[in-house]
């Protein structure tokens, strides 16, 4: 009995880390870049949405996953616009960008689904079970039955660590958050790497959405993000802008958000409220104690024009 | 000053070019949207001041916003200290039968104020001290008050016959100051226009207003200047928190007369839109909470009518926000600077390049 709910909870644990961790890893190359996508809520939004109308309309999971992808890769591309050729505040023009999603998922949902009452369902991307590695106890099912993206999502991490750290294309990238005026200078083009950024970016987190909508809910409600692409914001902060410490943050948020669930389901005499809180305050609290040891790049946030 | 309308207007009817091709995809009539919006908004004596009642909260949001805006603080946060401030008001509310009704509103709005500005507090303080980017702090911020709001509802302040998730009513002595009835035309209407006034000398006409923006300019150059920048953001995000609050308990005492499970439908944000609008100048985000709060009202009349989902209204105030924006870059101020020969523009080009 209590291992079954153990390995019920961390099977959901790496699952609710995945669309914080592909998020958290769009977010920390944008960031390495120099630009902060607070709109990374409302492209994770849109991913979900038109993921799920894609494979809705089309029957089809991959199309539904370019979807969210292109949505995704939409609205990073009007921050991309204001941010980068406008130079305009990043924090604006994001947090416009996250009201904008909302709204055009939420006008176009009830256009769709609102009136008629017809079911926004489709047939979920099924869990891969590894072979016999799935029928290991309490670790099986966690690490080897779970979603294609899932996989998807932890591979990344060593890739982008590697891409980051070890190659000349991550040096310049970093370069661009860094010292934009140097790299410039040395004819790096700090523009078209923020853009470069903001598009493998886009990619990363419309699969979050996807995630969200595609293989977890196999549904979609308004808002249904629910603040995960701001607690990425802050597992890049709080995995020390690395891609493993990424990955770290994202299980802890992930085995909060699980908790929350099994306790709900459980129905202890704690409020509910407390446990739907726990993964926000524990942001709050992570950052404030721990936040401050990571260097965030020197020209994070700052925009840059040309001279 | 023809420009400094002039802009503002631009970005709307732009937005609201752009906004009749997404009605069109969704097969609705423009004209039929927007007339229904006006009707709702403005139709009648009872739609106009609705209009009003509509945006008082985003006069208090919009001010919240300016004040924090104004010193590059970017305070994300305003709806839930808004939250925290009806919250506030809903707890002493109950508890304030037979005290006279002047000291009895003064003290439910004192009460929200206190909670907004100890919610915005938090943050401010985080900032100064331990160097927590305040744009998550607040936004963190605004899901545990939601959360604490469906708690204090569920929980603590529920109403005695438990029978839905409400707080018991706020004793009839604390409740606003109500004007020409069936309207709900009410005193703290007049209390906003008052601090938006104050707000106004505050900002440009003090020396704390002056320590304020010039830290927004320029952080590094206020502190070599002595400006106590540790203790000025604290104040500041407070200041900005406790106008927040207050919006939430003007709302408690004047319309809702008790909590409910959602108290804001996203003011907090509106507020952006509305204080961008105002190029954070107090006095013009009462204009600019006019014309969002007749949006906002217009919207359930547009629903009826066309079938188009309120929701169109966030879209609307995005479109708003992100055109301004790109109106008001230094880009494109650098590209009118060339071919102008006002000096006037460069000195409007450096402010807008702080928003």
């Amino acid at each position: 009995m209590f291992e079954q709910a153990l390995e019920a909870f961390l099977t959901s644990t790496i699952a609710m880390a995945t669309p914080i961790l592909l998020a958290a890893l769009g977010e920390f190359l944008v960031e390495e870049s120099g630009i902060i996508n607070i709109g990374i809520e409302g492209a994770m939004l849109s991913g979900a949405f038109f993921a799920l109308s894609g494979v809705y309309f089309t029957g089809n999971i991959a199309v539904g996953l370019l979807c969210g992808m292109a949505a995704a890769i939409a609205i990073n591309a009007m921050l991309g616009v204001l941010v980068i050729n406008l130079a305009v505040n990043q924090v604006v023009a994001g947090t416009a960008l996250d009201i904008l999603a909302a709204g055009i998922t939420g006008v176009f949902y009830r256009k769709l689904f609102g009136i008629t009452g017809k079911a926004f369902i489709v047939t979920p991307l099924r869990p891969i079970a590894i072979g016999p590695l799935a029928r290991i106890p309490l670790l099986g099912p966690m690490l080897f039955d779970q979603s294609p993206l899932v996989y998807f999502a932890f591979l990344m991490v060593p890739n982008i660590a590697w891409m980051i750290y070890r190659t000349r294309y991550g040096l310049r990238l970093r370069a661009a958050g860094e010292r934009p005026e140097a790299a410039d200078a040395l004819g790096l083009g700090v523009y078209a790497l923020r853009w470069q950024a903001l598009i493998a970016s886009g990619v990363l987190t419309g699969l979050a959405g996807a995630f969200l909508t595609v293989a977890y809910a196999n549904t979609f409600v308004e808002n249904i993000s629910a603040g995960r692409g701001f607690v990425a914001l802050a597992v890049v902060i709080l995995g020390r802008r690395n891609p493993w410490g990424l990955a770290a943050a994202s299980i802890l948020f992930g085995a909060a958000m699980a908790l929350q669930f099994g306790l709900q389901a459980v129905g202890t005499a704690i409020p509910y409220q407390l446990f739907l809180a726990l993964p926000y305050a524990l942001t709050l609290i992570v950052l404030a104690f721990f936040g401050g040891q990571a260097r965030d790049p020197s020209a994070l946030g700052v925009p840059y024009t040309r001279s | 000053m023809l420009a400094t309308i002039g802009k503002p207007a631009g970005a709307i009817a732009l937005a609201i070019a752009l906004i009749s091709f997404v009605l069109l995809a969704l097969g609705a009539s423009p004209a039929g949207v927007f007339s229904a919006l006006y009707e709702g908004a403005f139709g009648n004596w009872i739609a106009f001041t609705d209009s009003l009642v509509k945006a008082t909260p985003l006069v208090f949001t919009g001010l919240a916003i300016s004040v924090a805006f104004s010193a590059a603080l970017w305070n994300i946060g305003a709806d839930g200290q808004l939250v925290i401030g009806a919250i506030a008001a809903g707890a002493v509310g109950p508890f304030l039968g037979g005290w006279p009704r002047p000291l009895a509103i003064a003290l439910i709005l004192i009460a929200g104020a206190l909670g907004g500005a100890a919610w915005s507090g938090i943050c401010g303080w985080l900032r100064a001290r331990r160097d927590t980017n305040e744009v998550i702090s607040t936004i963190m911020l605004n899901f545990v008050a939601a959360q604490i709001l469906s708690w204090t509802v569920h929980g603590p302040l529920m109403e005695a016959s438990r029978a839905y998730p409400q707080s018991m009513p706020i004793a009839s002595s604390a409740e606003m100051y109500m004007f020409m009835p069936p309207t709900r035309l009410n005193l703290g209407m007049l209390l906003a226009l008052i601090l938006a006034i104050a707000m106004y000398l505050f900002l440009f006409r003090s020396e704390p207003g002056f320590q304020l923006r010039a830290m927004g300019k320029n952080r590094r150059a206020a502190n070599f200047f002595r400006i106590p920048i540790a203790s000025l953001t604290v104040w500041t995000m407070a200041l900005s928190g406790a106008l927040a609050g207050l919006g939430g308990a003007v709302q408690i005492s004047a319309i809702n007369h008790r909590l409910y499970e959602k108290v804001s439908p996203g003011w907090g944000f509106e507020a952006i839109a509305v204080a961008l609008v105002a190029r954070l100048n107090p006095l013009a985000i009462i204009v600019a909470a006019i014309f969002f709060g007749a949006l906002d009202n217009g919207s359930q009349a547009m629903q009826r009518a066309e079938g188009v989902s309120p929701v169109l209204v966030q879209v609307i105030q995005a479109m708003v926000i992100l055109i301004l924006l790109a109106f008001d870059t230094s880009a494109w101020g650098n590209l009118r600077d060339a071919f102008s020969r006002t000096p006037t523009a460069t000195s409007r080009t450096t402010e807008a390049h702080d928003v």
